[in-house]
């Protein structure tokens, strides 16, 4: 039973992690074939960096778009939820709660489109030359990342006391103060895992990035466009890079999370 | 999940077959259904990938709906348009037959990824 279960996960592991091990062993090939490794070197990492300037810049714009798109969205995420959080009709609620999920739960070819269309038709409502940009682009990450805010605070607004808010009251802040002294500090872990994940939902997206980008390129869209030809080994180098920094920020994403809970078992248990 | 009912279903004769059989697995349901729903759904709006992994001979409706707006040969935005309601419409269908056998409500929230 027990080496079954060794057996099994090491399969899983060895499926999920073995294309990624081998991109990352071909980034450092000194030849530019995928299939013979002609011995170690940084060429590839050289190479993304001082002539690969299209790649760059579109890592660039993607960083900008994923931070500017990520922390409107949180703000918004974090105001919506606790609106939320305050109705008092359960039917409300929970029907805002689905018109919230339901953007999440949509396939991204639909909400692409859907996006792209309404986009040019307003375009052209405003006679404008173009219709789709950055500003297009940024509404649409923010509009997909918005549930995973709202999803991630929600639930730290439930377990937060309501008596620590009268508490402070009491004490004499005001509604605005106490919000900021007591309810947002207490929401925080939740506020930086739906940032987090609306960082890394708008860093992943393709699909919706392709139809709203305009002449925007983001790194997803090129390694898209350059696919069609035969790949060049600074894009594996790129991507090495990238997954590093991500496996980083999930170690760091977990840390907190546990930290949380930590603290919050703690909180029950005196 | 709560350890006690394990050991409880072991306790009352079950061998571990049994306690997955009978009790660790229908209290997972919930869980196994969204992990359904996050699977399912990326898959079906996947385009490019299995089109071109598949040199050609795999068509997913993402790239029929991308052909309706990007191909030249094939542009037709209301076509595309309506194949992307028909699809959201089927989605939200699966989905809320989906969320009738998990009495895990919308306002549990949670990471979901």
């Amino acid at each position: 039973m027990k080496a079954l279960r060794t057996v099994f996960m090491s399969l899983v592991m060895l499926l999920l992690y073995a294309p990624i091990f081998v991109m990352i062993v071909f980034s450092f090939n000194s030849a530019k074939s995928t299939s013979i490794f002609k011995g170690f070197s940084v060429r590839w990492y050289k190479e993304l960096f001082l002539y690969n300037s299209s790649l760059i810049d579109a890592l660039k714009n993607t960083l900008l778009l994923a931070v500017i798109s990520a922390v409107i969205a949180t703000v918004l995420g974090t105001v919506a939820a606790v609106g939320i959080a305050k109705m008092r009709k359960k039917w409300l609620k929970s029907a805002v709660m689905t018109a919230t999920n339901i953007p999440m739960m949509n396939p991204a070819v639909v909400t692409g489109i859907s996006m792209m269309l309404m986009f040019v038709s307003v375009g052209k409502l405003l006679s404008l030359t173009s219709s789709v940009n950055f500003f297009t682009i940024l509404i649409a990450h923010i509009t997909f990342s918005l549930p995973y805010v709202i999803l991630n605070v929600m639930p730290k607004l439930k377990t937060a006391d309501e008596h620590l808010i009268e508490a402070a009251e009491d004490l004499g802040c005001s509604p605005v103060a106490a919000f900021f002294k007591v309810v947002l500090p207490s929401i925080m872990p939740g506020i930086v895992i739906g940032f987090i994940m609306a960082f890394t939902m708008s860093l992943d997206d393709f699909v919706i990035s392709y139809f709203t980008n305009g002449t925007f390129q983001t790194l997803p869209l090129v390694i898209y466009s350059m696919a069609k030809k035969p790949l060049k080994p600074d894009v594996y180098a790129l991507e090495s890079i990238m997954f590093i920094a991500i496996l980083l920020l999930m170690i760091v994403l977990n840390i907190v999370q546990n930290r949380s809970d930590k603290s919050e078992r703690s909180i029950r248990s005196k | 999940m709560d350890r006690s009912l394990t050991e409880a279903s072991a306790d009352l004769g079950c061998n571990a077959v049994g306690t997955m059989k009978r009790v660790i697995f229908p209290l997972s349901i919930p869980g196994v259904l969204s992990g359904i729903t996050m699977v399912f759904v990326p898959c079906i709006s996947t385009f490019y990938i299995s089109y071109e992994f598949s040199n050609g001979m795999i068509k997913m409706i993402g790239d029929v709906i991308e052909d309706k707006f990007y191909k030249s040969s094939e542009v037709n935005y209301n076509m595309g348009a309506t194949i992307s309601l028909v699809l959201m419409v089927l989605i939200l269908i699966s989905l809320a037959i989906v969320n009738r056998f998990s009495d895990d409500g919308v306002e549990s929230g949670g990471v979901v990824v």
